[in-house]
């Protein structure tokens, strides 16, 4: 199995003549422009509860899926149906539907041809998904805890595509995703391990599962604190959930445009230790060369020490503003806006025990949980921490806690002056939307704001 | 397709699976959008393929697979599900076994008047384009959106045990939303419910809910609550509007009583649940009004169908009882564990998707009140409306909710409107304060369009239906 995106290449082109042809005959006099996007989608996945596997799945899709625009009237169409026949109906459907409507006043035109380089992250054994070495990695991450419970997810997942537009510009790439998450369970705690790669060869479940087994254990004599202000030193997937959303709600250009993003670019919004990058040329990243409009995924600085520089954007809204696209466009992002597909937040020089030794009195989050935002401008959301809370005391971790609520801006608890630290160990972390997203550190920050326990 | 779907069947069952089931699955999605009074987007998505589930000793092999040109397509899908399922055996549990149901030979199509894939675009674009020129037109709104949503599925079932089932099901939703921006926050009004209302039917669905009437008040409320009183703080009554309870029986009774997640199935993602088997039949779950079903036959109800996904029929099923919890959210292989009786709750999002647990229409049995005798009948409280923002933890348990608007009370009557609305509470103490209920009038079969469970995460419809209510001294305000 490799990286050959030839016969989708070939589709998509297919699709780009059959929308040529068709065009004259269902819209005639018309002028009808299309993106077309011709994938293929192979994912492999064993889940695993109560330290066995009970759901092991393989999933082989074909889609193409293409934007029409007559006479600047859009349509979009997604379909599995790849045959000639029903392709042929999936056209003339689209280009009719465009045909009735409004003009789409932000339609950008056909991507116009643009130089893509693939990135290749494509692992051919990752790609086989084998289900037999998917299972011997779920055997060591349930092995390394012996008599706790557990339970999760080890995946493997091939993407191929192919683009093509009328303006004659063409692109294709591959790639390939592993991820081991899971978590080991005492009668009274969970604690919680993920790792992310391209390569499935690089995960070591068996490391996972013991650092997962190490959290569960040391969190089973816990006790309820307060809530209230605390100091924090936060995980890398507690960092990856603030830093997704910050960048999902603010980050992006339309919602700027709409006037419901805190972005001010030049403005100093965050505590100078703060940089974020949309880096798809981090080796680390996961993911193809190119969005969804086709234009290359290239590297931006979303915020540099602490100021924020720019926003991501995709071709509709580098045309409403002028500005370049970032290559962040996602399928079906008209009402959404761009997405930083590979954030970036650098790591330090401070190890996560260093970070922990400056704190006097306060909480070590390992994942937050159930996050959701209570209002976009600030940023000031709501969520539970999950899978290990311990208190520090004298820069050590001396006690497990129980779960606790936070309400609090995001925008604020990285704002100027809010962060102390930043880890050395920053890695692929997965932050409530899905693995492959976000590489980030762990970070300690001088306050969060916690507002319930366990018990309300 | 029954053919294409038995060939993945007995494919499955060739190469060693103990049961085997298929579904042929051919979904038809069509979604419009507006923005201030100009059309962003119409799209039309078309998922068909073969989904084939094999099971061998403790574990699900499943294998989807897009092409339905031929039959041989079919078989290397049932094949591989079952190869999957064997490699589990590296890592093994209990053997799972499968709760009798009846083997039937059945079709279902959903009661519609008007097929919304039939009415012309042209008027479909007109409600999303006007409702959202009229809202923008205001000044103070920001932005203005409005969307349609409708899906046309067509289902053939066929299992090792006999069953061949054809389903059509027709949904329809609409939704739209006013947004106020001010210096430091941002307002939001939606109608019919926030994320937009969707329920099964035809396009009849659209025409009753007609959003442009409602698009002046829409943003007539997003522009005052920029600049109406902060919600107040503290232990206060609580009345809820019927869609924003729709969305706390979703979240704290919905999840909480899913068998998948109460065995510890779901535990590393969606988490489990704060109740226990042992407790069936005897827990407390809240008081004496609350009697919630899950009830998979209500007409015009999102998770209203006539087989879910494992040929299973829909049924009604108690799961609260004069506020003693007294069942559960089932299918075939957990109500064999369990020792209880399927209740027919599996669903899958699309062809190539495992089915899992779904809720369907878990709602709460209307009482005897109305709203205006619940607002007279409060000394102070609030009145929230219309969820804005939700979090609860991976027990069900501690939950905190934001709404978009909410009213102070006192002393009976409506005194100013709040904004930013929160509440937070622990389940069983939240539901032990229900006391008032309104009544049938008022009860409303809300639509969820956008439940996420599972690893990949499927996208579920459910149903809510839910009459206002009261829950008494429960904490509100929480700022951070």
């Amino acid at each position: 199995m490799d990286h050959d995106t030839t016969a989708l290449a070939q589709l998509a082109d297919d699709v780009v003549a059959l929308i040529a042809e068709r065009g004259p005959a269902t819209a005639p006099g018309a002028t009808v422009e299309a993106n077309v996007r011709a994938s293929r989608s192979r994912h492999g996945l064993t889940r695993f509860a109560n330290s066995f596997i009970h759901q092991h799945v393989g999933e082989d899709t074909r889609t193409v899926a293409f934007t029409v625009a007559v006479d600047g009237r859009t349509a979009s169409t997604s379909t599995t149906r790849v045959d000639p026949a029903s392709l042929r109906e999936a056209v003339d459907t689209a280009i009719a539907s465009a045909a009735e409507q409004p003009v789409d006043p932000h339609w950008p035109g056909a991507t116009p041809p643009v130089e893509v380089t693939p990135r290749r992250a494509f692992d051919p054994a990752t790609a086989e998904g084998d289900p037999a070495r998917r299972a011997e990695g779920v055997r060591a991450f349930v092995d390394a805890a012996g008599d706790l419970a557990a339970a999760g997810y080890l995946d493997t997942e091939a993407s191929w595509e192919a683009f093509a537009s009328t303006a004659g510009h063409r692109a294709a790439d591959a790639s390939t995703r592993a991820t081991v998450d899971g978590i080991h369970q005492t009668a009274r705690s969970a604690g919680s391990a993920h790792e992310t790669s391209s390569r499935l060869a690089d995960l070591d479940a068996a490391r996972s599962g013991a650092r997962a087994a190490d959290l569960a254990r040391r969190s089973e004599d816990f006790v309820d604190v307060e809530p209230g202000a605390f100091e924090v030193v936060l995980a890398p997937e507690a960092v990856s959930t603030m830093l997704t959303f910050l960048a999902v709600y603010g980050l992006n250009a339309k919602a700027h445009l709409d006037g419901a993003s805190f972005a001010e670019p030049g403005q100093a919004q965050f505590d100078p230790a703060v940089t974020l990058l949309d880096d798809p040329t981090d080796p680390r990243a996961v993911g193809l060369g190119f969005d969804a409009e086709g234009s290359p995924r290239g590297g931006v600085t979303l915020v540099e020490g602490g100021v924020t520089r720019a926003l991501a954007h995709d071709r509709r809204t580098a045309g409403r503003t002028g500005a370049a696209t970032t290559g962040g466009a996602i399928p079906g992002g008209e009402a959404i806006g761009a997405v930083p597909l590979s954030l970036r937040m650098p790591g330090g020089s401070t190890s996560p025990a260093d970070l922990v030794a400056g704190v006097e009195r306060g909480l070590l989050v390992t994942t937050f949980n159930y996050v959701r935002v209570l209002e976009p401008k600030s940023q000031l959301a709501t969520g539970l921490t999950r899978n290990g809370t311990f208190l520090i005391e004298d820069g050590e971790v001396s006690q497990a806690v129980g779960n606790l609520r936070f309400t609090e801006s995001f925008l604020d608890a990285l704002g100027p002056g809010r962060v102390l630290g930043v880890g050395d160990d920053d890695r692929l972390a997965d932050g409530e939307f899905g693995p492959g997203m976000v590489t980030c550190p762990s970070l300690r920050l001088a306050r969060f704001t916690f507002t319930g326990g366990a018990s309300g | 397709m029954f053919e294409h779907a038995s060939k993945a069947v007995e494919a499955a069952l060739a190469a060693g699976a103990t049961y085997a089931d298929a579904r042929v699955v051919i979904r038809r999605g069509e979604r419009l959008s507006a923005q201030n009074g100009e059309l962003e987007a119409v799209g039309n998505d078309l998922d068909a393929g073969v989904g084939v589930r094999a099971l061998v000793g403790s574990s699900w092999g499943f294998a989807a697979s897009s092409d339905l040109g031929d039959d041989a397509a079919a078989a290397r899908a049932g094949a591989e599900a079952t190869s999957t399922a064997k490699a589990s055996a590296l890592v093994p549990g209990r053997g799972l076994e499968l709760a009798d149901v009846a083997v039937v030979e059945d079709a279902y199509e959903t009661p519609h008047r008007e097929n919304p894939f039939d009415v012309a675009l042209e008027e479909k674009v007109a409600v999303v384009v006007d409702a959202t020129a009229t809202m923008a037109g205001l000044d103070g709104v920001a932005v203005a959106t409005a969307q349609l949503m409708f899906w046309d599925t067509e289902k053939w079932f066929v299992s090792s045990q006999g069953h061949r089932i054809h389903q059509h099901l027709v949904e329809s939703g609409c939704g739209m939303d006013a947004t106020a921006v001010g210096e430091h926050e941002t307002q939001r009004r939606s109608y019919p419910q926030s994320f937009g209302h969707v329920e099964t039917g035809g396009y009849e669905v659209i025409r009753r809910f007609d959003l442009p009437s409602h698009a002046p008040r829409v943003a007539e409320e997003a522009v005052q609550l920029l600049d109406a009183a902060p919600c107040p703080s503290g232990e206060l009554d609580l009345i809820l509007e019927s869609s924003q309870l729709a969305l706390q029986i979703h979240e704290s009774v919905g999840h909480a009583i899913e068998l998948d997640r109460i065995l510890g199935w779901e535990a590393a993602f969606a988490g489990t649940s704060f109740l226990s088997l042992p407790e069936l039949g005897s827990l407390r779950y809240g008081s004496e009004l609350m009697n919630i079903t899950a009830d998979a036959t209500i007409p015009g109800a999102l998770a209203t169908f006539g087989y879910d996904d494992e040929g299973t029929p829909a049924q009604r099923v108690d799961i609260v009882r004069d506020g003693t919890w007294v069942g559960v959210l089932s299918g075939r292989d957990s109500a064999h564990l369990a020792g209880l009786a399927p209740g027919g709750m599996v669903r899958a999002d699309g062809f190539n998707r495992m089915p899992m647990v779904r809720m369907t229409n878990v709602g709460l049995e209307p009482g005897e009140s109305s709203l205006e005798e619940i607002v007279a009948e409060t000394k102070h409280g609030v009145l929230m409306a219309t969820n804005r923002s939700w979090s609860i933890d991976d027990k069900r348990l501690n939950f905190q909710f934001g709404c978009e608007i909410g009213w102070e009370v006192r002393d009976g009557k409506r005194v100013r409107m709040v904004r930013n609305p929160t509440y937070t509470g622990i389940t069983p103490q939240f539901w032990s304060r229900l006391d008032m209920l309104a009544g049938r009038e008022e009860w409303h079969p809300w639509g969820v369009p956008n439940c996420g469970k599972g690893q990949p995460m499927q996208v579920g419809h459910t149903g809510h239906p839910a009459s206002p209510a009261r829950f008494r001294g429960v904490r509100i305000g929480v700022t951070g």
